[in-house]
């Protein structure tokens, strides 16, 4: 938060010991590398927005751990997080990303021509495929620690990007502010809009804060395409429909991507791009690509197969509720999508999707035949 | 522990050196900080960053107008509180549905007085007229699951204004062996302090009340340390609407017959009393047992508010009993408000 956590030069004035955050009962990536000597390090820093270590912290203090997932427990509040503090950050981005080193390098392919198939996935099985990730605007800070002049800004920004004549694309934009309580819940069931943050892990890193000002969603007619502005990042930008044609929404979504990022450069406002991290999002586990590719995949036998999981995460693959990542599965339907960020390009996340989906509806039509799936499963991609 | 908090004792004058002291170590950052804030400064105005209150009905949202906002947005209290951080909680949340909140609170002492423009307006508000500006507030402690714990903070109110961080560091609760005394440590403020016990023997409550805090404050200042207090505000304490005495006397209390008179919500009015459900503030009441205690808390004193919630609460019973008999009841002329 911009707030939080400002009186840090007072706060020297209690020792280390006296300071650092009773992490015992924790259970996520930022509680096990932070030390007395890493907080001792870098806790008298500040990024040049004043964003400072216990900010970063202060959402895996308060939420220790997830009933599902492995949670990262810190955030970035700008784009200087990452450097200011990459002794804390650096491992957890290790930890979270397979053992990313800090000299590793991040590789970017956004052309959908180089993805194979993946417009065939069988419809009986596979109910709808979605393709989302996330940009950062360069010169704002992040979420966490925006003022309401910034996240306005951005709104602004954004509306007159969907508004300029290279995007070329009809849709509308709905501000959150002005939308009817009946529009909300209509766009919410069609897993179209997002909910205000309820989830702690949000909320204690102050991204809800002054909720609903400035956050919005823009979507073309078919509603094929969406950005989210100012929810967990700056723009969230998702493409989907219904049924198997992963190659289609793919294609779409690289397109509408690429014109975005070609209308925000012209009003010099690029996204926050690097080589090592690639794109720079507000959670580390978002870095790289941002980019989550998946289906809701009627998997009912596959499923209580006891190798379920290994079979996941041999093909990288992660499972969800239908109702996103807080979710439990109902009635045997997944969400199933690709367990990287980073380290891979957009491409070989998609082309892991399409790839294990398709082997993994197969196994279910074993399965239904009562046919045993051992010879099928995959070894450790 | 002893020695930490000795570094502490002689009060703000020593924290705020010692803050310049460590901020020289850090001084490349705190340059290029200023200049960073100098610059967002100009790219953000005031009218940039005013919060869209348009649906808001809280105290905050009545008082605060872009003009005050423009004069107090860049002021910080010397542990840089600022004005987005007093505000934040009535921003994050517009409305409440029995209660008109008041929509900020102080991160310190000084928070009173480097933001009273807008403060003292609230305050006004709030405390049904008492001007902070022009009035004193009389202190007079001269006396005579089982709702003993508090929980998590959940309610929107107290996390958008950062309470319930790093939950449940350092909180805690203190009681004697009869449980009637307790002290609630780092929950919405410093330290709570309640004295209860079953029935109607207020005058014990109070007497155990004054007793038990004046040996609070007592051991408290042996240490050296005090309390907050002034004579415009009374006690600080962290919400607005607990300035003052911060006091708040009651008696759970069964009023089937009243709770179904339309005349029962302005004989307490008049009274000066209010009423909760008995599971606290955010709660409504169940069936016809109520929580009924003082409303005001600043202008008049202890003994006065509790002296208020016995009588108050006498006259009650009585339209009670007479309603129970089907005798007519008469609504109480209004109770005047401060000491002229």
């Amino acid at each position: 938060m911009p707030f939080g956590n400002t009186h840090n030069n007072f706060k020297l004035n209690y020792k280390v010991e006296e300071e650092f955050p009773d992490l015992s009962k924790h259970n996520n990536h930022m509680a096990k590398v932070l030390t007395k000597e890493i907080y001792g390090k870098l806790r008298d820093k500040q990024t040049p927005s004043g964003y400072t270590l216990d900010d970063v912290i202060q959402t895996g203090v308060d939420n220790p751990g997830h009933p599902f997932i492995m949670t990262v427990g810190c955030v970035a509040g700008d784009e200087e997080s990452y450097e200011v503090f990459k002794d804390l950050l650096d491992p957890v981005i290790s930890d979270r990303h397979g053992g990313y080193k800090a000299t590793d390098k991040h590789k970017t392919d956004l052309n959908f021509e180089n993805l194979k198939g993946g417009d065939d996935l069988d419809p009986n099985y596979v109910l709808s495929s979605r393709v989302r990730t996330g940009r950062s605007i360069k010169g704002f800070t992040l979420p966490p620690h925006n003022s309401r002049g910034e996240r306005r800004l951005i709104e602004k920004l954004s509306v007159e990007a969907m508004h300029s004549p290279g995007w070329r694309v009809q849709g509308k934009v709905l501000p959150l502010k002005s939308m009817t309580d009946a529009e909300q819940e209509q766009l919410i069931a069609d897993h179209f809009l997002f909910d205000k943050p309820v989830s702690p892990l949000l909320t204690c890193a102050g991204m809800a804060r002054d909720w609903p000002d400035a956050r919005g969603i823009w979507h073309n007619d078919n509603k094929t395409f969406l950005v989210w502005v100012n929810e967990e990042d700056h723009l969230r930008v998702i493409s989907m429909q219904k049924g198997g044609n992963m190659r289609e929404v793919f294609r779409r979504f690289c397109t509408g991507l690429q014109r975005i990022e070609e209308i925000f450069k012209k009003h010099n406002h690029g996204f926050m791009w690097n080589e090592h991290l690639g794109y720079i999002l507000t959670c580390p586990s978002n870095l790289g690509t941002g980019l989550r590719g998946g289906v809701h995949v009627k998997l009912p036998k596959l499923s209580t197969h006891p190798k379920f999981e290994e079979i996941l995460t041999r093909l990288r693959l992660q499972k969800r509720g239908t109702g996103g990542v807080d979710t439990a599965s109902v009635g045997g339907v997944f969400d199933i999508s690709n367990a990287d960020r980073l380290g891979s390009s957009e491409v070989y996340q998609v082309q892991l999707v399409v790839d294990g989906v398709k082997l993994m509806v197969e196994m279910e039509k074993k399965l239904e035949k009562g046919e045993a799936i051992d010879s099928m499963i995959p070894a450790q991609k | 522990m002893a020695n930490s908090f000795t570094r502490m004792m002689t009060g703000r004058n020593t924290a705020v050196m010692l803050a310049v002291g460590a901020g020289s170590l850090a001084s490349g950052y705190l340059l290029t900080e200023s200049a960073a804030a100098a610059e967002r400064r100009r790219l953000y105005p005031a009218s940039a960053d005013f919060p869209d209150l348009r649906k808001h009905n809280n105290c905050m949202a009545a008082a605060l107008t872009p003009t005050i906002y423009a004069r107090l947005r860049d002021k910080a209290t010397p542990s840089n509180w600022t004005l987005d951080q007093c505000i934040q909680t009535g921003v994050d949340n517009p409305g409440h549905p029995f209660i008109k909140t008041v929509g900020m609170v102080a991160g310190d002492e000084e928070s009173y007085e480097v933001f009273a423009e807008i403060f003292d307006p609230v305050i006004k508000d709030r405390h049904n007229g008492y001007d902070p500006r022009t009035m004193k507030h009389p202190t007079d402690l001269d006396a005579s699951k089982e709702h003993f714990l508090f929980d998590k903070p959940v309610s929107p109110l107290l996390t958008a204004a950062g309470m319930a961080r790093d939950w449940p560091d350092a909180r805690g609760i203190w009681h004697n062996n009869e449980r009637n005394f307790l002290i609630w440590i780092n929950e919405e403020d410093h330290t709570r302090i309640i004295s209860m016990e079953k029935g109607g023997n207020m005058k014990r409550v109070f007497e155990r009340f004054c007793r038990g805090l004046k040996q609070v404050e007592h051991l408290i200042q042996e240490r050296g340390w005090e309390f907050m207090w002034n004579e415009r505000l009374g006690y600080i304490l962290t919400c607005p609407s607990n300035l003052g005495t911060g006091l708040r006397a009651g008696v759970h209390i069964r009023l089937p017959f009243l709770a179904k008179d339309p005349r029962f919500k302005k004989i307490l009015d008049n009274l000066r009393l209010q009423k909760r459900g008995t599971g606290g503030v955010d709660t409504a009441a169940t069936g016809d047992t109520f929580d009924i205690s003082n409303l005001d808390r600043l202008g008049k004193s202890e003994v006065e508010l509790v002296q208020l919630v016995i009588d108050g609460v006498n006259y009650l019973i009585e339209c009670e009993k007479r309603l129970e008999r089907g005798q007519d009841i008469k609504i109480p002329s209004p109770i005047p408000q401060f000491r002229k």
